[in-house]
């Protein structure tokens, strides 16, 4: 059920908090994103989306700056 | 004296180089990893009977081999077998921090954690049970505030006490979980027995790797029974978690970690909005964030070589006193090779090496303000769109930059990049941004062929040009030589802090004394060279008398060995419009870009081009005529860097292959583009 509410972190607006479920950005990037504190069931505050600008979330105490591409790949609830 | 090596790993942003310059002080050695361009930092210091040797590893959120820093690092620790791995953990946010020391506890690792910016969580109301911390995790912990010289004693002791321990036995280790380990367990058993790799590593170690699917260390194994059974342990943990299985594992990682944390870590505090967060409301601000950007760069800029101007003209006049009081050793009028060679070649050169030193200690020491600070990291990504689509990182913009003052300089501004593509990609572009003394030769041609209107225009114009071509240069390369995706861009943004005078102080020297050592040699040598290309064979003295002293410089010139070359390329350069006067000057002009304009006044025999330069431009509209004059400037403009570029471009790609790529791929396209302008441009005229 959960999966099918997720939606990709990149259309959560700025102040939301949500929950990590899954990420799809293959092998290499599922261990970096890892071992920058991005698993599932972490909670992620998206802290500025604008357009054009910085994708910028905040993990566990850490703030972050993603690529588009990559927020989109990130399927959070 | 015994002896200890320290390996310190830690995450980018955690204090470690503060806590590196905490422990060693000056006594740094700044290379590189032998066959890649990651920097190595080695430092030693003395303590309690040890000599304790240290490597600052790359800073690395983990021990995995995502990219080349990480590998730099695991191969450390893992191949060199270090007494004692210090992990540098930012205790303001540990969970994250302790991933990496969750992969250290993993290799076995004699392992020392320093909890540095301690005042920091303390003020953040943390509150940690060390002794549980340190008894759970199995490794010496030590709070430390790096940047304030904090915890030193405290962590030599530890250092030392490890290392007096040996290799650990752990009892704890990360627990992946019932099926997880099952499945390590089948494939722990299977690469003991048929891959050889078990000798180096150890099984379970690698058991993980192969199950994370780990590119480095997947590559290197040679059974395919190994690799059989991996794939099914994957395809099993998949159908029953539904994820991959280097997620569940990082997962149960982070779980080993909060297991260990909850009971010794107390939170005391609330979470306020931090300074951090209202700085990045402004400088990140979406209308703000672009003019904060280019106003900070316009001061760098302005620092670099404005500020950078007088002490090199200092420097300058250091010099010519100092060819001016060796002058004076001979009597007046007479010509003597030895003194040739101190004046032109050893002071020339060794002067044309120091001179640039302020340039360079100051544009570092901006960068060392800039990354100290916290904003590089915003400033990369301000950029980050629009580089990108030139297949370049954000923060290739500075260095490109910086090439507008000179090529040197920004090529070891290039250090910034971590992406070892991106940066040789923007190495090889530099000499293509106009750089300050090229503008000399601008000064010459375009008074001398445009009118007063155009002028302005003209000098925009070969600027524009060479922007353009650098972007179409970035482009095309990223596509052909330096293929392969642009790594996606993850980076932390860090708290701002205000950068210290110390830290920022070593990061200066290392970076002037690298330059003064390596560069600077190769620099010296090959101005020598051209010293004497210039200078010889040397006519014979029958054929001087008579002639002016500007007529017998010309004389020689046309005579030494850049000369002959000058008359042998004039078929070469003809399709150009140039003719061996031209072409002179232009082999000259490797020596310094700026060189052009004073061997092109020997060729024509006017003399000292400060007060003359009118007759030098005179001359140059009786024999050519502006297409030349324009076709002049382009190719200065593409063709040939300087022969300190070149040095430089060896000296930070570690190979003469690069260098000569890169010479000799502009000079091939400077030499294409001017020759379709000057025939495209000769037909239309007519």
């Amino acid at each position: 059920m959960q999966e099918k509410q997720s939606k990709p972190l990149s259309t959560v607006k700025a102040g939301e908090t949500v929950k990590l479920v899954s990420i799809n950005a293959g092998q290499g990037l599922n261990s970096r994103l890892a071992s920058m504190g991005l698993v599932p069931n972490v909670e992620i505050t998206v802290v500025n989306n604008d357009h054009p600008g910085p994708f910028v979330i905040s993990v566990r105490d850490s703030k972050m700056m993603l690529g588009r591409g990559i927020a989109h790949k990130i399927m959070v609830v | 004296m015994k002896k200890i090596t320290v390996a310190m790993a830690g995450n980018p942003n955690s204090g470690k180089t503060s806590i590196f310059n905490m422990l060693t002080g000056a006594h740094q050695h700044v290379g590189n990893y032998p066959g890649v361009t990651v920097e190595k930092k080695e430092g030693r210091c003395k303590y309690k009977g040890y000599e304790i040797t240290v490597v600052d590893l790359p800073g690395t959120y983990s021990l995995s081999a995502y990219s080349i820093e990480e590998l730099v690092a695991r191969n450390f620790i893992i191949d060199e077998k270090p007494d004692v791995v210090v992990d540098i953990v930012d205790s303001s946010n540990i969970e994250r921090n302790l991933y990496l020391a969750s992969q250290l506890i993993e290799v076995d690792a004699p392992l020392v954690l320093a909890f540095n910016m301690s005042d920091i969580a303390r003020r953040r109301g943390l509150v940690f049970d060390i002794e549980q911390l340190s008894r759970l995790l199995e490794a010496a912990i030590v709070p430390t505030v790096g940047n304030k010289g904090k915890g030193k004693t405290e962590l030599l002791d530890a250092i030392v006490a490890t290392a007096e321990q040996g290799r650990p036995k752990r009892a704890h280790k990360v627990n992946y979980g019932q099926e997880i380990e099952e499945e390590l367990g089948k494939i722990e058993t299977v690469v003991a027995d048929k891959e050889n790799l078990s000798q180096r590593y150890n099984p379970r170690w690698l058991a993980i790797k192969l199950l994370e699917t780990d590119g480095d260390i997947t590559s290197k194994v040679q059974s395919k029974e190994v690799l059989d059974t991996v794939g099914a342990s994957a395809d099993h943990i998949k159908s029953i978690f539904g994820d991959e299985p280097e997620i569940i594992m990082a997962d149960r990682r982070y779980g080993f970690i909060s297991g260990a944390c909850q009971e010794t870590i107390k939170s005391t505090v609330e979470l306020r909005h931090s300074t951090s967060d209202t700085i990045d409301a402004i400088v990140t601000n979406r209308l703000l964030g672009l003019p904060i950007f280019l106003i900070l760069m316009y001061l760098v800029f302005q620092l670099t070589f404005s500020a950078g101007a007088y002490p090199m003209g200092w420097l300058e006049r250091f010099f010519g006193w100092a060819a001016h009081t060796i002058t004076g050793l001979w009597p007046a009028g007479s010509e003597n090779w030895l003194k040739s060679l101190l004046t032109d070649g050893v002071i020339g050169g060794v002067g044309g090496v120091i001179v640039f030193l302020p340039n360079i200690l100051l544009l570092f020491l901006a960068i060392a303000i800039l990354e100290d600070s916290g904003y590089m990291a915003r400033a990369a990504f301000i950029m980050d769109n629009t580089m990108h689509k030139i297949g370049l990182h954000g923060k290739s913009f500075i260095p490109m930059l910086i090439g507008f003052g000179c090529s040197l300089p920004a090529i070891m501004g290039t250090r910034i990049l971590e992406n070892r593509r991106n940066r040789l990609t923007t190495i090889m572009v530099i000499p293509l941004m106009s750089c300050g003394a090229r503008l000399t030769i601008y000064a010459l041609i375009i008074p001398a062929f445009f009118g007063e209107n155009w002028r302005g225009p003209m000098l925009w114009l070969i600027y524009l040009i060479g922007i353009v071509l650098a972007v179409t240069c970035a482009k095309v390369l990223r596509v052909t030589v330096f293929r392969g995706e642009t790594t996606p861009f993850v980076m932390e943004l860090p708290p701002y802090r205000v950068p210290t005078l110390k830290s920022v102080c070593i990061h200066m020297w290392q970076r002037g004394w690298m330059y003064l050592r390596k560069a600077g040699t190769i620099i010296l040598a090959l101005s020598i060279l051209l010293w004497a290309a210039m200078r010889y064979p040397r006519p014979g003295a029958d054929g001087l008398p008579g002639l002016n002293p500007e007529q017998a410089r010309q004389k020689q010139l046309e005579h030494s060995v850049i000369g002959r070359i000058g008359r042998v390329i004039e078929p070469a350069l003809k399709p150009l419009g140039f003719d061996w006067k031209i072409g002179t000057a232009l082999i000259g002009a490797t020596a310094a870009k700026e060189v052009f304009v004073s061997q092109l006044a020997i060729v024509y025999a006017v003399g000292s081009t400060d007060e003359q330069s009118q007759s030098l431009r005179e001359k140059l509209q009786d024999n050519y005529t502006p297409l030349t004059g324009f076709c002049i400037m382009l190719f200065c403009l593409i063709s040939t860097p300087c022969v300190a570029t070149v040095a430089m471009t060896r000296q930070e790609t570690h190979s003469w292959l690069w260098a000569l790529f890169q010479f000799g791929s502009l000079t091939a396209l400077a030499y294409i583009i001017t020759l379709v302008v000057y025939q495209v441009g000769s037909a239309l005229v007519g």
